[in-house]
């Protein structure tokens, strides 16, 4: 059946900020589904808060709301556009969720809107606990019998009931503390009293324990003529136990025969058919490793991070093809636009292997448990692609950026074999990397099968690659044969990795390769295992085999992405990225895009002409190069990742767009940095550098406590601290086991911060606003709240801040996007910090003040003058509304004091717009606020680090709110009640972050500064909003213009 | 050791070759399989007699040969190609590694292949003759066609089951599942030689009839038309692969070949009766003209949504279920398994019809 006719305009529901477990995946998801419904001629109305988005873009919907994700908040947006349908289906859970609640809140109803796509039904069936066993029971689809209890007797009768091993899971819990698994009955009984006592809500989820079983994941879709295939299935390495979304996986699974493979694509279809879904699903598996026998983990009914990666993996676009079955078209009515020429209603044939590695935020978390379960921690992942499975996992790991060289990381290394073995029997971020060390050590496959129960195949795998690194650990480059060569390239040892085992450099290793003529072939991604012919430009590196590449004779430009979402680098690069892409496809080039990020919009093979699916390191970036005669290369967008590679690219004789490592070594070395300040006659803070532990103590002394201090050429404020006297600085040495000298100190100034953005041709600037931080500088620009624009700056202030970012451009002749960050202490404004990038703010200031600052900046860098491509220059004019940002952080997940500072740790970001700044604020604490209809109570945690003074002001402030200050309670009491509404403390001992930890644990919202409880009590009280689309605000903004004029 | 694929058009691709023999050569017509499990039924299906078999999906045998999963008792392909073949096997049912049974069987091997570059070279120039060697000067001949039907039915005539409703089963070449996927349904199977009599057959007093599938041109079975036009008049049949070609041939239809087949566990059929599409596994060369159907008793039931092509066949009035496609799976998908209950229960009415008259 071709598509609905009877709807115009649709509703689609985004997933918001970004938190572990519903990331990046879902701007890819919810992008591709607002284009396809576009291209079908739809008006496509969009609700999503997070800015950093490309789904939010103007080019990808009709109208955008940056509106809460509530149930009210919508139901206001729909009273006013009367869209005649919604999709929930493509916003995470949190979409699904929403879709649901209003459908049960009658508001669907109410205005006449349909839910498109899967039906009511089928959601509840998928999500509801008890209707999903009934359903399965029906189907006689195994699930772990499971039971949700509340006292450890209920508990213990149900272990009576169904036997042992079992699961505990503890309702609520921060980094999923708490659980575990028990084989007997006193295990048990301890486990499930300390997980109920973990609990805010006194509940755990009690399961059969299928731990170790294999994890097998299909996709799978539906049309509503009952078509059902899969796309993909999915092995984790990982087994059963460890989150799928923390697990090593592969795809398609690698150990099932074909009749294992049927049993549970059988299975599969079975499910979603009887689910009713229209669309896409996700089915998770268990299977016995030893038997038939399998269990159902899981169903979500929706789109999902696995979907995203198996339309990565095998190039079928799942997102896009859900949401034109949504509207009525059926599988077969549908070409598959990968091939061109045949239907969607197939499924993709693999002739490669696909691997996936998660990526772990635990180096911001030094104190957090880094052991894996059934919670998922991982803020993103990488996917690498190869024709063997040996280079396809050291290709994801050249692809982490953590701190790993190849499969080698030290402090791994360095541990003894007990240590190893600890970290292997739970699940670790590290624990591939401790197998890969244990293998070197001699410990066979079938003992660490034991440990980990890890599928022998796997492991063998692993084995390979550390035979062949003991071989090339023997040898020497010159030595090294060409057979040798390509054998050990073929299996995946990077150039880098080989100059690091050889004792070499990089550069040497690549000279040799080439000049024994051992090059990379790059194969076509095309779902079909080249069965047709394909119109795809969707390539993967392979030192084997006849490569599938010509280079066009166009001009051409290679984006540099940014690689896997982690704290501090985030989807906002991904947005600069593809907007770079856009622009230069507009200016009639040829876009090459590099990366290995597959929950990403620019991943998507239909955004660059030419997509490599690499890891963003030298060799890979210049094997591109050299295969594609590119000429020019734009490394600004893809965040710290990208710049960081300019240094060695620009030293293999590569042109970079724009910037050059000089430019990027003068602001991101400390030294070089202020003498350029100094130069131009810039205040910056007075600094120093330390080179051992002396000097550090020395130079404090020299620049007087409090002071800053931090290593250097890092993102995301990693391992920065603030120390207030000598005391806490010897403490803090002592305590570090290595400090990385040199250590950059500088004096610490708690003044207030902002920062601009702005897109240079070398000369002339355009600066579209200035935000600013609510909080004072100490806490993290991506962990404060912001204003745009500035709201306390003086005109002189702002005319300053212009003029020396003006001079930090001329100086440098700097073309593109600059960020500066500023600091007002006082009544002097510093500069903090100048990043020579697109910046976290890039995306949010170019949405709300519409300014295109990535379209303007690629402009400029293929060589247009400023004044070429827009009128106008400067600091321009405030918009007449206000944009509030604010952090979402992951503390549940991950666990950890929520206690904000230099270091970040939120992993995503939302804005709300408004007329007024409270209005702003209004909006972000809105669900929050909708969620504790008690709440009364703000606990004051006071401590004698507390000025009385201050202390007496927000006693004040919270009575003037009509709420009820608590001062000295007992704070394991108070957050249980109904009338806890916020806790505050901002003191660094011990006890504080224990109870700043208990709060947020039993959700509620914890301050630990005065500016934002001071916000938070001037609007606590202001429930009403009203809704506006981004499109609305600038309609106002151009009203007022003409006003003016 | 290094050896050679050397095809039909002059393309010459290197690999590792393992022979059990050093001196011969293996030819074999060259296809592909894009299925990325199951190549144990693809090894043993005897549809595969005489063909080399290129598997697309890179990594072949990661989980062994097990005891369960053949579709004959032995492997029909002339050789193997493909890019990495797992030495050891951990799955729990593994007997032996891929080499190990393709070295038992003298079935040559040429692993660490280019097997995508094989493949293209296929899909542009149709499928072709080629042969394995360790020699890299191509100068052997190819032959001509040889008749596989005769060296993979069987000699003798075998029961399975103990149903009361009894199947005749004509083997051309038949995969295990289907005598099990009928023996399931509660059938009594008994599997002739495809050249058994018409009278022989009448013999046997069946209910019904299975043309199973096999290798080859379905033209080379010219002789045997005759007889199986007459089962069909008599009989309510089914007919998988090579069978269905047969039909179509036996009452009036042609069949061609296409350029370079279906092998795989992912093509798609519509159902123009159902209005709905399935994912099928398939494996074969040659298809029905849906052309020469034009002046026959024949419908087109099935069609390849890829490209248009005949997926099954059904006549105006007799009880004939044809398809091309195999519902029996193993490998690939089940999702048209429906097709042995269809046919089951044309069996049930037919002999309810019987009764009554
Ligand atoms: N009964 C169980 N025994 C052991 N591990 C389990 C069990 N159920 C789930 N798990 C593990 O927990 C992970 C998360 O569980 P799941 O129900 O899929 O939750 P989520 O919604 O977070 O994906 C799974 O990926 C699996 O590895
Ligand atoms: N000298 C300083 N005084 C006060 N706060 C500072 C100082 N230097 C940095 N900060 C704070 O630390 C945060 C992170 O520092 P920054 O140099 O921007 O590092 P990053 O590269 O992580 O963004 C800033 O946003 C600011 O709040
Ligand atoms: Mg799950
Ligand atoms: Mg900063």
């Amino acid at each position: 059946m071709p598509k609905d006719t009877s709807i115009q305009s649709i509703l689609v529901i985004g997933s918001g900020p970004i938190v572990i477990g519903q990331a990046a995946e879902f701007d890819y998801s919810g992008t591709q589904g607002c284009r396809a419904l576009k291209e079908e001629g739809y008006k496509v109305i969009l609700v999503n808060n997070n800015p950093a988005t490309i789904m939010t873009d103007e080019v990808n919907a009709d109208i955008v709301y940056f509106e809460p994700l509530t149930v009210s908040s919508v139901e206001k947006i729909i009273a006013k556009e009367r869209p005649d349908g919604m999709i929930g289906t493509l916003g995470g859970q949190t979409g699904l969720n929403l879709a649901f609640q209003l459908h049960e809140a009658g508001v669907l109803d109410k205005y006449n809107v349909k839910l498109l796509g899967t039906p009511i039904e089928s959601i509840k069936k998928g999500e509801d606990r008890e209707e999903f066993r009934a359903l399965m029971m029906e189907l006689s689809e195994p699930v772990p019998e499971s039971q949700i209890v509340h006292t450890v007797d209920e508990a213990v009768e149900f272990a009576n009931e169904v036997g042992f091993p079992l699961i505990i899971r503890p309702a609520y819990t921060l980094g999923g503390t708490g659980g575990g698994i028990a084989d007997t009955l006193e295990e048990f009984k301890e486990l499930v009293k300390g997980g109920l006592d973990e609990s805010p809500i006194t509940q755990c989820l009690i399961e059969k324990s299928i731990a170790g079983y294999k994890e097998v994941e299909y996709e799978v879709m539906r049309d509503h003529n009952d078509t059902c295939i899969t796309i993909c299935n999915m092995e984790n390495i990982d087994p059963v136990g460890i989150h799928t979304g923390d697990s090593i996986v592969v795809a398609p699974s690698q150990t099932l025969t074909d009749v294992e493979y049927q049993m549970l694509r059988t299975a599969s279809i079975k499910i979603i058919s009887a689910l009713g879904i229209i669309g896409g699903c996700n089915i998770q598996f268990a299977l016995d490793p030893v038997s038939k026998n399998y269990y159902l983990i899981e169903v979500n009914p929706r789109v999902s991070r696995s979907s995203a990666l198996a339309s990565k993996a095998t190039g079928y676009p799942i997102a896009k093809i859900a949401a034109k079955l949504a509207v009525g078209y059926t599988l077969d009515e549908l070409l598959n636009p990968v091939t061109g020429g045949t239907y969607a209603s197939f499924e993709p044939a693999l002739d490669y292997v696909v691997v996936k590695f998660p990526r772990f935020p635990f180096d911001k978390f030094p104190t957090v448990e880094d052991t894996l379960g059934t919670q998922m921690k991982a803020t993103g992942e990488v996917m690498a692609i190869d024709t063997n499975l040996e280079r396809a996992i050291q290709k994801a790991v050249s692809s982490l950026e953590s701190d790993n060289i190849g499969i080698t990381v030290k402090k791994i290394s360095a541990k003894s074999d007990e240590e190893l073995l600890a970290l292997m029997k739970k699940g670790n971020e590290g624990r591939f990397f401790a197998i890969i060390e244990l293998l070197r050590r001699g410990l066979s496959i079938e003992e660490l099968h034991l440990l980990t129960k890890m599928d022998l195949f796997f492991l063998q795998s692993f084995k390979t690659i550390v035979d062949l690194e003991t071989q090339i650990k023997k040898t020497a480059l010159d030595e090294i044969s060409v057979d040798f060569m390509k054998t050990i390239k073929e299996k995946g040892f990077s150039d880098g990795y080989l100059a690091f085992l050889l004792n070499v450099t990089e550069f040497e290793v690549r000279e040799k390769r080439k000049q024994i003529g051992v090059l990379p072939s790059y194969r076509m991604v095309d779902t079909c295992a080249a069965e047709f012919e394909s119109q795809t430009s969707y390539f993967y590196s392979s030192y084997f085999g006849k490569s599938e590449v010509v280079p066009t004779t166009n001009e051409k430009v290679l984006i540099v992405g940014s690689g896997p979402i982690r704290i501090g680098q985030g989807i906002e690069f991904d947005y600069s990225s593809v907007h770079g892409i856009l622009s230069l496809q507009e200016e009639g080039y040829e876009t090459l895009l590099i990366n290995n990020n597959p929950e990403t919009v620019s991943t998507d093979f239909e955004v660059a002409d030419r997509l490599y699916f690499e890891p963003l390191t030298l060799e890979d970036v210049l094997n591109v190069i050299e295969a594609e005669n590119v000429s020019k290369v734009l490394v600004q967008y893809g965040g710290q990742t990208a710049i960081n590679l300019a240094k060695d690219l620009e030293a293999a004789g590569v042109t970079l767009l724009g910037i050059n490592n000089d430019v990027i070594d003068q602001l991101e070395d400390r030294d070089r940095f202020y003498k350029l300040l100094e130069e131009i006659d810039v205040p910056h803070l007075p600094g120093k550098i330390a080179y051992n532990e002396e000097e550090l103590v020395i130079m404090a002394n020299e620049l007087g406590f409090p002071i800053l201090i931090r290593p250097s050429y890092v993102i995301g404020g990693k391992g920065m601290v603030v120390i207030n006297h000598e005391g806490e600085l010897v403490q803090f040495i002592n305590k570090q086991i290595d400090i990385g000298f040199p250590i950059l100190l500088d004096a610490y100034a708690p003044g207030k911060e902002f920062e601009i953005d702005l897109v240079a041709d070398g000369d002339k600037i355009l600066i579209p606003t200035i935000v600013e931080h609510v909080e004072k500088a100490g806490v993290h620009s991506g962990d404060s709240h912001a204003i745009l624009p500035a709201v306390s700056l003086s005109n002189v202030d702002k005319k300053e801040v212009e003029e020396f970012a003006r001079k930090i451009v001329s100086k440098l002749h700097f073309v593109g996007l600059m960020n500066i960050q500023f600091v007002q202490h006082k009544e002097k404004i510093y500069v903090l910090e100048v990043n020579p990038r697109a910046s976290r703010t890039v995306p949010i200031v170019s949405k709300v003040t519409g300014i295109p600052m990535v379209q303007l900046a690629t402009k400029l860098l293929i060589g247009n003058k400023l004044s070429d491509v827009t009128a106008t220059s400067g600091l321009l004019p405030d918009p007449p509304f206000f944009t509030v940002k604010y952090p979402v952080f992951s503390t549940h997940k991950i666990g950890g004091d929520p206690l904000v500072g230099p270091e970040m740790k939120s992993t995503g970001e939302g804005i709300s717009i408004a007329d007024t700044v409270e209005e702003g604020f209004t909006k972000v604490f809105h669900s929050y606020l909708e969620s504790k209809p008690a709440g009364k109570e703000i606990f004051i945690d006071v401590d004698e680090s507390m000025n009385p003074d201050e202390v007496g002001k927000i006693v004040s402030l919270v009575q003037k709110a009509n709420l009820t200050p608590v001062l000295n309670d007992d704070i394991k009491t108070w957050v249980r009640s109904e009338k806890a509404l916020a806790y505050f403390s901002f003191s660094v001992d011990k006890e504080s972050e224990k109870s700043r930890a208990l709060a947020c644990k039993n959700r509620i919202q914890v301050f630990s500064n005065t500016e934002m409880i001071t916000v938070f009590l001037q609007v606590v009280n202001q429930r009403e909003f009203s809704v506006c689309s981004v499109q609305d605000w600038k309609n106002k903004d151009f009203l007022k213009k003409e006003v003016m004029s | 050791m290094k050896g050679y694929l050397f095809l039909e058009n002059g393309e010459k691709f290197e690999g590792n070759l393992m022979t059990s023999s050093m001196k011969e050569t293996f030819e074999g017509e060259v296809v592909f399989y894009t299925g990325m499990t199951g190549y144990q039924e693809v090894l043993t299906d005897p549809s595969y007699k005489n063909q080399i078999v290129v598997f697309t999906y890179p990594l072949i045998g990661n989980y062994g040969i097990n005891e369960h999963d053949f579709e004959s008792k032995k492997p029909h392909v002339a050789g193997v190609i493909l890019l990495e073949c797992n030495p050891t096997a951990y799955h729990y049912e593994s007997k032996y590694s891929l080499k190990q049974y393709l070295e038992k069987w003298n079935i040559p091997l040429l692993s660490h292949a280019d097997t995508r570059s094989i493949v293209k070279q296929i899909r542009h120039h149709g499928t072709m003759q080629g042969y394995l060697a360790y020699d890299d000067t191509n100068k052997i001949e190819m032959v001509a066609e040889k008749f596989p039907v005769a060296d993979v039915s069987t000699k003798t005539i075998v029961s399975y089951g103990t149903g009361k409703t009894h199947i005749v089963l004509m083997d051309f070449g038949c995969k295990k599942s289907i005598v099990e996927s009928l023996v399931e349904r509660g059938f009594t199977v008994t599997v002739v030689p495809y050249d058994t009599s018409y009278e022989k057959v009448l013999e046997l007093k069946p209910d019904g009839i299975v043309l199973s599938n096999g290798p080859g041109d379905p033209k080379q079975l010219q002789p045997h038309l005759i007889k199986i036009k007459k089962l069909l008049e008599n009989f309510p049949t089914l007919a998988i692969c090579l069978g269905h070609q047969l039909v179509a041939l036996a009452l009036g239809g042609d069949t061609k070949k296409l350029r370079f087949g279906h092998r795989g566990a992912n093509q798609p059929v519509l159902d123009v009766v159902k209005n709905k599409v399935y994912i099928t596994s398939q494996n074969h060369s040659y298809v029905v003209d849906e052309e020469s159907l034009k002046n026959t008793s024949l419908t087109v039931r099935f069609k390849n949504v890829n490209d248009g092509s005949v997926e099954g066949i059904a006549h105006k009035s007799l009880p004939i279920l044809s398809v091309q496609f195999h519902p029996e799976a193993h490998p690939g998908p089940i999702d048209s398994s429906w097709i042995f209950d269809d046919f089951a229960d044309s069996l049930s009415i037919v002999r309810r019809e019987k009764q009554y008259a």
